[in-house]
């Protein structure tokens, strides 16, 4: 009834080419980010704020950059992690070497060169396709725990292999409290979200699409694979990096090569995979099911006022995690941002369904 | 539709109940310990006992003393997983509950230690490692909220070194010996590293590094490299799973179980039981408590488990790691106790407990008093010294029991003090932190 694009008329390109075309999507976009921006620091609590916003956030940009690569141009990796824990290195040297760069500057650097060791990574793609390329990106992630580990100038000669972050500083401004860490991630990731949309919307995106979708039909028509496979590298790698530069200075403040282990890459894959592959709404989903979901099921008893010890709740969260994962590929395969679009669907024909 | 509704109101109770819970609570007469554990995954083993030792110590005061000065004591465990980003999410779930928030934590993790120290500084909660965590954080000036009470691993490897040196006749002997750090592969095991480089360039030895990635139940290869190299000695810096496979690999190898030596972290029961009679010979550190009952045993018999309120097995009081947790449950009560003496009788802030912290003095009447008597020795603090005097025995398993043999070690501080000053100086400089002075707070 509320939900219906009649009488929206496009008479331009421009209005045809909007991001959200549905007048109702733009008003509940504006309400969401006012929400965001305007109450949400207000609202929440600082173990809000640190244990699921703040590495939601972060993790939502990794998504973001994993389905770059995997979503829309068709190329698996398990060994995204690994260039996260390039970023957060690469961030970690940067800050520690050259103090006086700002800490916009150092993220675009860690990033790029985030990008470009998972260019070099990425040349095994193409040669290799699907299961081989998998173990070639899994080859990645155990040399990055194993630079990391060992070399010890990475790690800037700690005793313990774990380094520690100086607090983050903005022009002045010491991201410092939770809502300020929560505010200062949102803008960014709003800025990677953006530019994600027009890439994948643009000559770049369709290019990887037709890869994904047809390899050899897409070089026939004139795409070159190298260019496609190695932008959509370079470009997730990009963002990866910058999420693991974020996670590092940000969220832990202090880490080990652990941090960025095959688990982390395996988690980023599953986010997509349940969020949805090839949507970047599906990223935000995935994340969120991610991070959100084994914290809620942990408390769930105590909040429910049934006394069970810790471990039974370990133990029941991880069943039920593992439950819920098979269920929703069982029940919904493409992820929770199809699900999002049936509903949308729904809502237009509601309440009159015919 | 009706899944996703459910999810979201789901989610929706969920934030509700979180933003409920912090929200301003009745000014109970209450103090709040927080117990990080871990009672799953491959370290539960030895977090279950200590975990079962910390939470009836609490339980015990209050039962039997009716709290501390007529504080009654209030903890909540929180599971970990001996995994860090689960440890630092425990940590803010529970460092505000309670009406004076958390008393201190102990993270029982050297990863979450070195998270949560990071914390530490804006949280003004005092983080007590007792037996574990940074080697430099037993520097008060920079470290401010840090206690690693009972040593650190430095100490630690410097108390090996000075037992294998005894053992061959005097630390001299060590020239051209060679000594094998099979080491988990983590800040804990790492921890030890530059102290045994340190030694080893002054007494001539040669050290071996050999990680074992978590969990650590595959060390095929690092045994096979002892095989081929046959060190003189093998230091054993595991947790968890990883001590019962490295004594079984040893077994497996032939190397002399004689010639091991654990860290206090790999010498309790749970590490030498599942090897049944190859253990045999195994030695490790023995800090603070050894296994055996005492005064304080009963009293938790007594008041808990023969009423049913216990919290683990009966048949497991007086276990290594049971009493580690204990010892480590009272010196966080005494410290408590010692801050009420500044800051009167009532529910204490972090940052008051800090006081008690700095200046714990639990002498041998204390113990006595305290019913710990053999079970740990006197420890005093201060401002600038966060851990005490640090004094440990080598105890060996001989099949059924653990002995502790005759001799006390302590580290040979002219050796650690310059490290730790360097380390933390470094630390201080990386995250720009301004130093205490002692000297300014005492007057």
């Amino acid at each position: 009834m509320f939900y219906r694009e009649n009488g929206q008329f496009k008479s331009t390109y421009e209005s045809d080419q909007q991001m959200l075309p549905i007048l109702q999507d733009r008003v509940f976009m504006l309400v969401l980010l006012v929400f965001a921006f305007g109450a949400v620091p207000f609202l929440v609590s600082d173990y809000l704020f640190l244990s699921l916003l703040i590495p939601f956030l972060i993790l939502t940009i990794a998504a973001i950059g994993l389905n770059l690569l995997v979503g829309y141009c068709g190329q698996i990796s398990l060994g995204h992690a690994a260039f996260m824990a390039v970023g957060a290195y690469a961030a970690y040297n940067l800050v520690l070497r050259v103090p006086q760069l700002n800490f916009l500057v150092v993220l675009l650097i860690s990033g790029l060169i985030a990008a470009v060791v998972g260019l070099v990574f990425g040349i095994p793609s193409l040669r290799i396709k699907g299961l081989y390329l998998a173990v070639a990106t899994l080859a990645a992630q155990f040399f990055m725990d194993w630079l990391f580990a060992r070399v010890k100038w990475f790690t800037n000669y700690a005793h313990s292999g774990s380094v520690q972050t100086p607090p983050v500083e903005l022009f002045g401004w010491t991201v410092n409290t939770p809502a300020e860490k929560y505010l200062f991630l949102l803008g960014l990731l709003i800025v990677f979200t953006l530019v994600a949309k027009n890439l994948v919307r643009s000559r770049i995106g369709r290019e990887w699409m037709a890869m994904r979708d047809m390899d050899v039909a897409a070089e026939v028509i004139g795409i070159r694979p190298v260019y496609a496979k190695l932008t959509a590298f370079a470009v997730s790698s990009f963002y990866v990096g910058v999420a693991g530069a974020l996670w590092g200075f940000v969220h832990l403040g202090s880490w080990e090569p652990l941090a960025f282990n095959l688990t982390l890459s395996l988690n980023l894959l599953f986010m997509i995979i349940i969020g949805g592959m090839g949507s970047l709404l599906g990223s935000y989903f995935g994340a969120a099911f991610i991070v959100m979901l084994p914290i809620l099921l942990n408390q769930l008893p105590a909040m429910l006022g049934v006394p069970i010890s810790t471990s039974m709740a370990t133990h029941l969260e991880l069943m039920i995690f593992g439950v819920l994962i098979v269920f929703f590929l069982i029940v919904e395969p493409h992820g929770l941002a199809r699900l999002w679009a049936i509903g949308k669907e729904k809502l237009r024909l509601w309440p009159f369904p015919h | 539709m009706n899944r996703r509704a459910n999810f979201l109101m789901l989610a929706v109770s969920a934030m509700a109940a979180a933003i409920g819970s912090t929200a301003a609570m009745a000014q109970a007469k209450e103090q709040f310990f927080p117990v990080l554990s871990y009672r799953t995954g491959p370290y539960a083993p030895n977090g279950a006992p200590f975990a079962n030792g910390f939470v009836d110590y609490l339980k015990l005061v209050n039962a039997r003393d009716g709290g501390i000065n007529g504080v009654k004591i209030t903890y909540e465990e929180c599971e970990t997983g001996y995994a860090t980003d689960r440890g630092v999410e425990c940590y803010e779930r529970l460092k505000g509950k309670g009406p004076t928030g958390a008393t201190l934590f102990h993270p029982l993790s050297t990863g979450i230690t070195f998270a949560v120290t990071d914390k530490s500084f804006n949280d003004k909660i005092p983080i007590v490692t007792a037996g574990y965590g940074r080697a430099d954080s037993r520097d008060g000036t920079v470290f401010g909220w840090n206690f690693p009470l009972g040593g650190t691993y430095w100490d630690a490897a410097d108390m090996l070194v000075q037992h294998v040196g005894k053992k061959e006749g005097g630390l001299d002997k060590l020239k051209g010996k060679k000594i094998a750090l099979v080491y988990h592969d983590s800040p804990y095991g790492k921890e030890p590293i530059a102290l045994l480089q340190e030694r080893a360039k002054m007494h001539g030895f040669e050290v071996l590094l050999l990680p074992v990635t978590h969990p650590g139940v595959e060390q095929k290869a690092t045994w096979l490299q002892i095989r081929q190299q046959r060190p003189d000695y093998v230091f054993l810096w595991g947790w968890g799973v990883m001590n019962s496979t490295s004594i079984k690999e040893a077994v497996a190898t032939g190397y002399p179980r004689e010639k091991m030596y654990g860290v206090w972290w790999s010498g309790a029961e749970p590490d030498v039981t599942p090897a049944g009679d190859g253990a045999k010979g195994y030695n490790a550190l023995v800090f603070l408590a050894p296994a055996g009952q005492g005064a304080v045993h009963k009293d938790v018999i007594k008041y808990l488990h023969d009423k049913g309120q216990g919290t683990g097995k009966k048949e497991e009081i007086g276990e290594v790691l049971y009493n580690r947790g204990m010892v480590s449950a009272m010196m966080s009560v005494e410290a408590v106790k010692r801050a009420h003496i500044k800051y009167g009788k009532k529910p204490l802030r972090g940052e008051e407990v800090r006081w008690g912290l700095e200046n714990l003095a639990i002498d041998k009447a204390a113990i006595k008093r305290l019913g710990f008597d053999g079970f740990m020795l006197p420890v005093s603090t201060s401002c600038a010294d966060h851990a005490g005097s640090a004094p440990a025995s080598v105890h060996i398993w001989d099949g059924k029991r653990w002995n502790v043999q005759p001799g006390i070690y302590e580290a040979d501080q002219q050796i650690l003090k310059p490290m730790i000053r360097a380390s933390a100086e470094k630390y201080a400089a990386e995250k720009k932190i301004n130093k205490r002075d002692c000297a300014i707070e005492a007057g």
